[in-house]
């Protein structure tokens, strides 16, 4: 497909957003902390990794068999998170 | 164009079919990477959870600003690597060729602050083993263990990286890449953006962890 002058736009666009994520959590991280610190910060990271998914890795342009492809490594590894805290966080359990 | 297109091999009904087929065939690779890391944050969650004391500790030996630069230099290298590849489809050789450069420059200093962070580690007695730094709370150690084996495990994908670079801009500079025939270039792309990802989530898991 011809890379048209919206293809280079949209690339500086993203890198522009992908910036403005990092000095968010960079000036969230100053601030006084609480429980959602870290799910926030982790949230900013997964917004930034779906920015580099979608436009740097050409999800967008790609068919629904690809996009699953990339999506089906993130649901094993899930399985793999729920069912190891599964065990971790209900071994101990006070007396 | 001073190389012809390559043949489409017999497989293919056309050429949009293998473009689809070589970025499928990455991914399924990419699925492989994402469940390699996947275990060490795994290790890192249950470690954080049970030492959560230590691992702000550990947090706080590191420097902020190395780890937001690093980010930012590696963001930039993404971008520098998907301007090739946008360039290359115009069949612009040379500017994927300073394309490709400027991603391995990046890169290059992305592995320099990471290798001075290092050296203040080791000379902080903060590498993990005998002569760690002593009275440390319990957990410090395995969170610099960690530390150390997720960003050198990064590391190590960035050498590869970097490697696979010299022989695209040996390639790009013989004239191998033209608009019809420019998957290399693609699929390291691919491989590039991954593991700039995997530092996306590793800079605030070891940078920013609250006190």
């Amino acid at each position: 497909m011809p890379e048209s002058a919206a293809t280079f736009r949209r690339l500086y666009t993203t890198f522009g957003a992908l910036i403005g994520l990092l000095v968010v959590t960079a000036a969230v991280s100053s601030l006084p902390s609480g429980w959602w610190s870290t799910p926030l910060s982790l949230l900013i990271a997964t917004a930034k990794a779906a920015l580099i998914f979608t436009i740097f890795m050409r999800l967008r342009d790609q068919p629904a068999l690809v996009r699953i492809f990339a999506l089906v490594g993130f649901f094993w590894l899930a399985i793999m998170l729920t069912l190891a805290a599964a065990d971790y966080f209900t071994r101990f359990w006070p007396a | 164009m001073s190389a012809p297109a390559a043949p489409l091999p017999e497989a293919y009904a056309d050429a949009r079919q293998r473009d689809v087929a070589n970025h499928l065939g990455m991914w399924a690779f990419l699925a492989t990477e994402i469940l390699f890391f996947g275990g060490l944050f795994l290790a890192y969650f249950i470690y954080r959870s049970t030492y959560p004391a230590a691992f702000a500790a550990g947090s706080r030996t590191l420097n902020f600003w190395r780890g937001t630069f690093n980010t930012a230099v590696l963001l930039g290298s993404s971008l520098s690597m998907a301007l090739g590849d946008a360039y290359i489809k115009q069949g612009r050789r040379r500017a994927l060729q300073v394309c490709l450069a400027t991603t391995a420059v990046l890169g290059a200093v992305f592995l320099a602050v990471k290798a001075s962070e290092y050296h203040e580690m080791y000379a902080k007695h903060l590498l993990p083993g005998r002569g760690f730094e002593a009275g440390a709370a319990p957990g410090l150690q395995l969170f610099v263990l960690l530390y150390f084996t997720m960003t050198g495990l990064h590391a190590f994908h960035m050498l590869v990286g970097l490697g696979l670079m010299a022989w695209l801009l040996r390639q790009n500079r013989r004239g191998r890449f033209t608009p019809a025939r420019h998957a290399p270039i693609e699929m390291f792309g691919l491989y590039w953006h991954f593991v700039d990802c995997v530092w996306v989530f590793l800079y605030p898991l070891l940078y920013l962890i609250p006190r």
